[in-house]
């Protein structure tokens, strides 16, 4: 129970930072490529590396790892939204940069899980 | 920034997470296994977030606190894109390339086709005669 309160407390942070966070970049840096998507689910991702890597290596309580993992990670990524921008980029005909936003995504998404865990187990 | 905007998210990513919790708790994927859970929740949230954006960006064009609470709230927070990338590793690490390929590709094709789905629905209901606003002017019609 405490643990499902933990997890809805979190995902409400992690979904006022995504806001909050592709806000500024958008204010930053306005543009057809998606920055602040691409941002929030690499840093995301790198969070959620870490944690696990925290968790199976320096015993960060597995409570503690569902809270930051399912809830705040979980809530501060989004698929819809980055599915969303992919399909409205080509829509607009910029394929291209719809192509460059989704491969980048996926490979700095992955390599981001990646040095995150590293980075938690070190 | 508007606090009451900030505190439409909020609430809207605490309902949104704590589904996609839930959703994993009642249908457990074992670790080696295709995620079907995530996959499921993210592709479904794409749908809807299409349909609903269609609504409000494409039909209404107004500010108010939808979009905030649905879209940027519930449905960012309901899918997710960490738990995709943390699984594909694991798969990958497990050795299972075919499981990994199928969750990272499987899930952006059936996501985007998702989306497709979601926008060409909301784009037709939308365009009925009288389109979405029939029942509200309906409504105003009343003595």
């Amino acid at each position: 129970m405490i643990t499902l309160l933990g997890v809805g407390a979190a995902a409400a942070l992690g979904a006022v930072a995504r806001y909050v966070l592709d806000q500024y970049v958008q204010y930053l840096r306005p543009g057809a490529f998606p920055r602040g998507t691409w941002l929030i689910n690499i840093t995301g991702s790198f969070v959620l590396g870490l944690a696990v890597g925290l968790a199976a290596r320096h015993g960060l309580p597995e409570q503690v790892l569902t809270i930051v993992g399912a809830g705040f990670c979980g809530a501060y990524t989004t698929f819809s939204t980055f599915s969303y921008e992919l399909v409205r980029l080509c829509e607009r005909g910029r394929a291209g940069t719809s192509l460059l936003y989704g491969a980048s995504s996926l490979a700095a998404g992955l390599a981001a899980v990646v040095a995150g865990f590293a980075v938690g187990t070190l | 920034m508007h606090g009451r905007v900030l505190a439409a998210v909020a609430l809207g990513g605490l309902l949104g997470g704590t589904a996609r919790y839930g959703l994993a708790l009642a249908f457990p994927t074992p670790a080696g296994s295709f995620p079907l859970t995530t996959f499921a929740v993210n592709v479904s949230g794409a749908f809807l977030l299409a349909l609903l954006l269609v609504y409000l960006v494409e039909v209404r064009q107004r500010a108010g606190y939808a979009r905030p609470f649905a879209a940027v709230g519930f449905l960012g927070s309901y899918t997710t894109y960490s738990t995709w990338m943390f699984d594909t590793d694991r798969l990958l690490g497990g050795g299972d390339h075919t499981l990994a390929l199928l969750n990272v590709l499987g899930s952006l094709l059936a996501g985007l086709a998702a989306t497709v789905l979601g926008l060409a629905v909301g784009r037709r209901v939308t365009a009925r005669p009288g389109g979405p606003h029939r029942f509200r002017s309906r409504f105003r019609r009343m003595p």
